[in-house]
């Protein structure tokens, strides 16, 4: 818990720059955000707008060139490496538009793997995946190389892995941008499923059905936030009926 | 004549984009062509340089001594053995010179020394070539060069004979007995048998007759040497065989063939090391030039796949491939020559018995020929296979750099799991790519084998060195542990290199599975470890074996004859040393690469 008990994640004027002089270009400029416990975030913008460098400066996944940081009543910005790392491990979950699976591995050892990399046994880590399958509806799935799952079906795998560490925070990038619309409604539904049971969530997006099932969403350009609005109801209140979301849920 | 030039274009564009991997390949197969040059050159060193001296010094067809201790009267003995002056084939001689058994001391040292008595005026066959200095006279000693080397004496120094003094008046060479430490050896007996003590592979000085006669005495009388010139050379050994054996014991008649045999005994051991030693300089290169390979191509899918989509045909892609690397195949054939050149000499040179610069008269256009051919086959057999399937890769899935897809061994990625994090990496890495874990075994083992091989000639070399040792420098000796440098020095050379293409093409495999590993919380220390462990894990096997295959190979280079197994405690230091090598080598390239952010690679590339 941070110390006013309101926020988990905070950013006070990010900024990530690349080159300089007449060729600098700030891919994310003073952006100041507030994520409370519990709440879901979308930031939504056109390609190229910084939404995914700034989702992988909140994760500690890059550097950012000025601002500060705070996860959980934390600075992060100055964390080296070793210490972000612990952080992503202990405190974050990550899933990807490009699913990020390894090919090698099954859907239950993709899942377990970042609980074993925080030196749980390998009983624990096993037992923890399996319930996360089971969650996402893969249960039958878990000897399937992502190579033999659909589309839906990796980025389930890689939601269940995102939460295997049970973290304060998880960031998704563009969840539903290589799936087809059946793959979608099924990250859809996921997507509401963390949300209702509490879980802290910014996700980064093209696609207004996941943003319609924030609480938050915030516009994006040029590096910039530009604009930012309080939803209400998720994917069952207005904007979920204007995107066709209602009744996902139910 | 414009797909030439294309070619050529896009080669020259991408050795320049990529210039630290191709210097790797060139120097993989600069080491192994240089051994192999090596090898080549000293093939033929012995045969050449004697025939030089026998020429520089009209070296007789064959030598004839009457031993001191024939129990023949001196006058005797010199009769009997100038009959041989009037056999059938004898067109010219000189001798019978008197020789002395002494003592020669210098400076602390004590030798034994053959010291022939000699006119002042030249001989018709065998004049020796003076170096340094002049030729005998009274006072005045000569001393044959690797003797005089041995000593540490030169012109101008002061010695003794059985405690007379005498002034080093010069340095020379012949080709009429075989050069100090070598006068008695396995195929020919003691060239001279001399009586007294301190008589077993004495060295040879040159002083007058007069000298020589007055260092005579009743424990240690004189013998007498005879040189002769036959009217065909090529028939001195049916020559030395019919009048063997000789009237009297102990009184070898030598063909020039077994002294030619004696000569070489200076560069055997370089012989009977280097050979084996360019085979496993090979086999590493081979296995350095198939890791690099396929790494390169592994990192080259995407330009593979942007040169099919602007519409290169499979047939450009691999020429393009492989074009460039027998480019650079060709530059490291002419490098590796170069090298061997330049060093061949200098490990033969001791001809020191020998006129002229030994190793050059051996490069010939054959060795250039096999040399670059062996070089341009390497390269060829190591990225045919890769450049083939770059070839057949389908242009999308190569834009997508997404073509070679990592292997599945559940076996490995189950162990793993109740490991630590870097040997979980580690073992899950060598999952992945099993052949390249395999390859890494062999090599290693090939690399262990030759440590272990060279280490048990060392062994060698220095009980030898024990046992003969009586103060005095043995330029054999000193030139194995030459050569044992140089050898040990391209081996590990070779070695080092590997570790470092095996480890920078894992690092490269791995790039997006250690990246995704980091963003799901392994830290960069974990992930540097785990690249180690996936090189040090194959590795372990290889070491082991490398004992054995070390003891075998050098059993083989030796013939069997007079194997010594080296020290339990350095065949543990070679076994942790080289691993330790590997762990700190593969360590290198994966702490860099550790440094890199996670981000960019997650989002420049797909799993």
């Amino acid at each position: 818990m941070n110390d006013d008990g309101a926020w988990v994640l905070r950013a006070c004027g990010l900024r990530k720059e690349y080159g300089k002089g007449e060729g600098l270009v700030r891919a994310v400029d003073e952006v100041d955000l507030d994520v409370a416990s519990g709440e879901t975030v979308a930031v939504m913008g056109p390609s190229g707008c910084g939404k995914s460098t700034l989702l992988h400066l909140l994760g500690g996944l890059d550097r950012a060139s000025g601002g500060e940081l705070w996860l959980d009543g934390q600075r992060i910005d100055q964390l080296g490496e070793r210490a972000l790392a612990r952080l992503r491990r202990d405190k974050i979950g990550f899933i990807f538009q490009a699913f990020h699976l390894m090919d090698e591995l099954t859907a239950a050892e993709n899942v377990e793997l970042p609980a074993l990399l925080a030196g749980r046994s390998a009983r624990s880590a096993r037992r923890r995946a399996a319930e996360l399958l089971d969650r996402v509806g893969l249960a039958d799935r878990a000897g399937h190389l992502p190579s033999q799952l659909s589309g839906g079906q990796r980025q389930r795998v890689a939601i269940a892995r995102a939460l295997v560490s049970d973290p304060q925070l998880v960031l998704a990038d563009e969840p539903t941008g290589n799936l087809d619309s059946q793959a979608t409604v099924e990250v859809l539904r996921m997507f509401e499923d963390l949300h209702s049971s509490g879980q802290t969530l910014l996700v980064v997006t093209h696609d207004s059905r996941i943003a319609a099932t924030a609480d938050r969403l915030i516009s994006m350009r040029d590096g910039a936030f530009v604009d930012e609005t309080r939803l209400t109801g998720g994917s069952s209140g207005d904007l979920g009926s204007l995107a066709g979301l209602n009744g996902l849920t139910e | 004549m414009g797909k030439i030039r294309l070619v050529g274009r896009l080669v020259g564009r991408d050795l320049r984009r990529r210039p630290g991997p191709a210097l790797l390949l060139v120097l993989a197969i600069t080491a192994a062509t240089a051994t192999l040059t090596l090898g080549l050159v000293l093939h033929g060193v012995t045969s050449q340089p004697y025939q030089q001296t026998r020429a520089a010094t009209y070296g007789p067809d064959v030598v004839a001594l009457i031993s001191g201790e024939s129990g023949l009267s001196p006058a005797r003995a010199a009769a009997e053995v100038r009959t041989l002056t009037h056999a059938a084939g004898v067109t010219g001689y000189s001798g019978p010179f008197p020789v002395a058994s002494a003592v020669l001391r210098f400076r602390g040292l004590a030798e034994g020394v053959a010291a022939e008595g000699r006119p002042e005026a030249p001989a018709s066959v065998d004049r020796p070539k003076v170096l340094a200095g002049t030729w005998v006279r009274p006072g005045g000693i000569v001393l044959e060069r690797t003797f005089a080397e041995a000593l540490g004496v030169g012109v101008g120094g002061r010695v003794t004979l059985d405690g007379r003094p005498y002034r080093v008046a010069g340095i020379a060479v012949t080709a009429a007995v075989v050069p100090y430490p070598n006068m008695c050896g396995p195929a020919y007996g003691c060239v001279f048998d001399l009586p007294g003590p301190n008589n077993f592979n004495p060295g040879l000085a040159w002083v007058t007759e007069p000298d020589a006669r007055s260092l005579a005495s009743a424990h240690a009388p004189l013998s007498y040497l005879l040189n002769l010139k036959l009217k065909d050379p090529a028939t001195a050994p049916a020559f030395a065989s019919e009048h063997r054996p000789p009237p009297v014991a102990n009184s070898p008649v030598l063909p020039w063939q077994t002294l030619q045999a004696g000569y070489g005994l200076e560069v055997h051991a370089e012989q009977t090391v280097l050979t084996p030693a360019a085979w496993l300089a090979g086999l590493l290169a081979i296995a350095s030039v198939a890791v690099l390979a396929g790494g390169r191509m592994a990192e080259r899918t995407r330009r593979v796949g942007l040169l099919k989509a602007v519409g290169g045909t499979p047939g450009t892609v691999a020429v393009v491939l492989l074009a460039e690397n027998l480019v650079l195949a060709l530059a490291a054939a002419a490098a590796g020559l170069a090298i061997g050149r330049l060093v061949g000499p200098l490990l033969a040179s001791p001809g020191a018995a020998l006129v002229g610069t030994p190793g050059a008269p051996a490069f010939s256009l054959s060795i250039v020929g096999l040399v670059v051919a062996v070089a341009l086959v390497v390269a060829l057999a190591s990225t045919l296979v890769p450049a083939i399937r770059a070839a057949r890769t389908s242009t999308v899935s190569a834009l997508a750099d997404s073509a070679r897809r990592p292997r599945r061994h559940g076996v490995l990625i189950r162990l793993s799991r109740r490991l630590p994090v870097p040997l979980l990496l580690g073992m899950r890495l060598i999952a992945r790519r099993p052949r390249r874990a395999l390859l890494s075994t062999a090599s290693v083992a090939v690399t262990a084998g030759g440590i272990v091989a060279v280490l048990a000639f060392h062994t060698t070399v220095h009980l030898n060195a024990a046992t003969l040792s009586n103060g005095l420098g043995n330029p054999m000796i000193d030139r194995d542990e030459q050569m044992l440098t140089v050898l040990t020095v391209v081996l590990v050379a070779l070695a080092i290199l590997n570790a470092i293409c095996a480890a920078w093409t894992t690092v490269l495999d791995a790039r997006h599975s250690s990246a995704l590993a980091r963003a799901l919380g392994a830290t960069p220390e974990q992930v540097t470890a785990g690249i180690a462990a996936a090189q040090v894990l194959p590795a372990a096997p290889g070491v082991l074996l490398g004992i054995p295959l070390g003891i075998g190979l050098y059993a083989v280079a030796v013939q069997g004859i007079g194997i010594i197994i080296p020290s339990v405690w350095w065949l543990a230091a070679a076994v942790l040393g080289t691993l330790a090598a590997v762990a700190v080598l593969a360590a290198i390239p994966a702490l860099a690469d550790a440094r890199r952010p996670v981000s960019p690679i997650l989002q420049s590339e797909t799993a």
